[in-house]
């Protein structure tokens, strides 16, 4: 069957499952831009940056405390959720009223900042992390071979996507969150802390960009300009597949890694382009996005 | 006002190269064509577009290629590099309207990202070294532009050319309409201005301005690389926007003036590799506190004072 269309079959999950892989931190980050601008309407364009800074948090952290992967998973996200707070609370606030094309610009202009000095510091060639040892070896399937940090890339990502949806749609917390999407005045007159809410959930979506950078660390090379090349292609997602839903950003992000690695296999040339052909399409036909709710 | 304030500027703007290098004064200028005509989209349409650098880029490559490879004289290499990034201003237009606010901005930054990748895998536009040695050539065939105090005059009238057209634009009723559709979009609908055509047509204005600066600076530099076409050449004309001030007419040039006198003092000293940084600074600094930019505070300053 595979020789009859001339298909290389082990190349062909080689290329999907390194698609799924794209797609999961794709769908991390897009997750994280939906949810902050659900809430603050805004785009943060410092959320490739705060990618660049988990991974950047989880090798330094290695290298002079030796924190390992497993804590840094956890204390990563963490910092760099402590650092996206302090942005809202002290910066994004106080423009929170003006246009927020300019919350847009003052993301870009932290993001040059934070890729600037990390260029300073460590210069732009990338720097490697070590595959935790737990996780070294894969699993030979029957149609291909399976590193098993890649596995588990895959799994953190899907288990961590479902309980951002779970959490947002079936519990307490996430339900003020959604009211203070539809109307934060009416929720603020309930008595419950917008402004508050508003921080974490910035803090939130910011922390799952820093989990993505911590997981991207061993697998791509850790460089400083890692976070603005990838955050363009989560844009385009974000644009395939509007903002209107939490399953629509996460499927989105899965599901445009996976034709961008079916791309790779078939035509290896428009590989880095086959995304932004796709936000063409999408927009000539469905302008507001597979999953947009605006007409 | 304006009038009077030009009188002063033209004769600078003439006398200037007897004491500042004419190539920097050319290049300010080509940035100050480019942010010009930036500004004309987001001080004039209220459109923020985060992919400039696609038709900077198109007009210096299209140029240069013209100029290595065909006979033909510089201005018409000139206005073929326009006319193409014009073309790829209406199809990327065209898209990007159908789009509002923060999406506009996302769209259009990925159409660059886009283009760039595509430049990036072209043959004719030679990668990472970018299209070396393109030829100044002679204007209409007479006058030898190598020399850079003659390249400076021709990058001068051609500025001028570019600021007289978007001036033009702003105060027709062209113009006026946009403005409508800036401060009340439904508004503008509701009077039954279709509001995605002006959209559409500003774009397609603002991306051919930008690909002449573009064409011209290839030729001023006898070089067009991918830095043109670069996503951080789409937040430099943003900064020097917004540092010129948004929505006046002169802010551009001054924000251009400024960023490139910035980039070029820090590139020679001991700061050079903190440009990124630094600019990252001034952005941050001009959102947070200084959104009306310079011309903006100094108009602000005379209407208080004067």
């Amino acid at each position: 069957m595979a020789s009859l269309f001339d298909i290389n079959l082990f190349a062909l999950f080689g290329q999907l499952l390194i698609g799924l892989i794209n797609g999961s931190f794709y769908a991390l980050l897009s997750l994280g831009l939906a949810i902050i601008f659900g809430l603050l309407k805004i785009i943060n364009f410092a959320q490739g940056a705060m990618y660049m800074l988990g991974a950047f948090a989880a090798l330094l952290g290695m290298q002079y405390l030796g924190i390992n992967y497993w804590f840094a998973l956890i204390l990563v996200p963490l910092a760099v959720g402590l650092v996206g707070i302090l942005m809202e609370r002290f910066l994004i606030r106080r423009i929170a009223n003006e246009d927020h094309l300019y919350s847009l610009l003052l993301t870009f202009g932290l993001a040059l900042m934070l890729q600037g000095i990390f260029t300073h510091l460590f210069g732009s060639s990338g720097l490697s992390y070590p595959i935790p040892d737990a996780l070294k070896g894969g699993t030979k399937l029957p149609f291909m071979y399976l590193p098993n940090y890649r596995a588990w890339i895959i799994l953190v990502s899907v288990v961590v996507c479902i309980g951002t949806w779970w959490m947002i749609e079936k519990t307490k917390l996430g339900a003020y969150l959604r009211a203070g999407t539809e109307n934060p005045q009416l929720l603020q007159a309930f008595g419950i802390n917008v402004p508050l809410i508003v921080t974490l959930t910035f803090g939130f979506g910011v922390a799952l960009a820093g989990l993505a950078g911590v997981m991207a660390a061993p697998v791509y090379s850790v460089s400083p300009d890692m976070g603005s090349n990838i955050l363009i292609v989560v844009f385009a997602i974000v644009v395939i597949g509007g903002m209107g839903s939490i399953g629509g950003a996460i499927l989105t992000g899965l599901g445009m890694g996976v034709i961008e690695g079916l791309t790779k296999y078939f035509y290896p040339e428009a590989s880095t382009t086959v995304i932004f052909l796709v936000m063409v399409i999408v927009l000539l036909f469905k302008p507001a996005g597979l999953f947009g709710k605006e007409a | 006002m304006n009038k009077k304030l030009l009188l002063i500027l033209l004769p600078l703007a003439l006398l200037a190269p007897l004491v500042l290098y004419p190539v920097f004064l050319a290049k300010v200028l080509c940035f100050a064509l480019f942010a010009c005509a930036f500004n004309l989209l987001l001080g004039f349409a209220g459109l923020l577009s985060f992919g400039h650098a696609a038709f900077l880029g198109t007009g210096g490559y299209v140029t240069g290629w013209l100029m290595i490879n065909s006979g033909l004289t510089p201005e018409l290499a000139i206005i073929a590099g326009t006319i193409a990034g014009g073309l790829l201003g209406a199809v990327y237009g065209a898209l990007a309207v159908k789009r509002e606010g923060i999406y506009f901005a996302m769209v259009t930054l990925a159409l660059a990202q886009l283009t760039f990748f595509l430049y990036v895998q072209a043959p004719f536009t030679h990668g990472e070294d970018g299209m070396q040695g393109i030829p100044r050539g002679a204007l209409f065939g007479l006058i030898d532009l190598s020399d850079n105090m003659v390249m400076y005059y021709f990058v001068l009238a051609i500025f001028c050319f570019g600021f007289w057209l978007i001036n033009r634009t702003v105060h027709s009723p062209f113009g006026q309409v946009l403005k409508a559709i800036r401060e009340n979009e439904s508004r503008a609908i509701s009077l039954g201005y279709d509001v995605n055509r002006y959209k559409w047509l500003a774009f397609v204005i603002s991306a051919a301005l930008a690909s002449l600066a573009g064409a011209t600076k290839s030729l001023v530099f006898e070089l067009a690389s991918l830095t043109d076409v670069h996503w951080h050449m789409s937040g430099e004309v943003i900064l020097m926007t917004l540092v010129g001030g948004v929505g006046t007419l002169f802010g551009p040039l001054v924000g251009a003036g400024f960023v490139v006198t910035m980039q070029n003092y820090l590139s020679g000293g001991e700061l050079g590799n903190y440009i990124h940084i630094i600019m990252g600074a001034v952005f941050v600094i001009c959102v947070l506190s200084f959104r009306s930019g310079i011309v903006g505070q100094l108009a602000k300053f005379k209407r208080d004072n004067f």
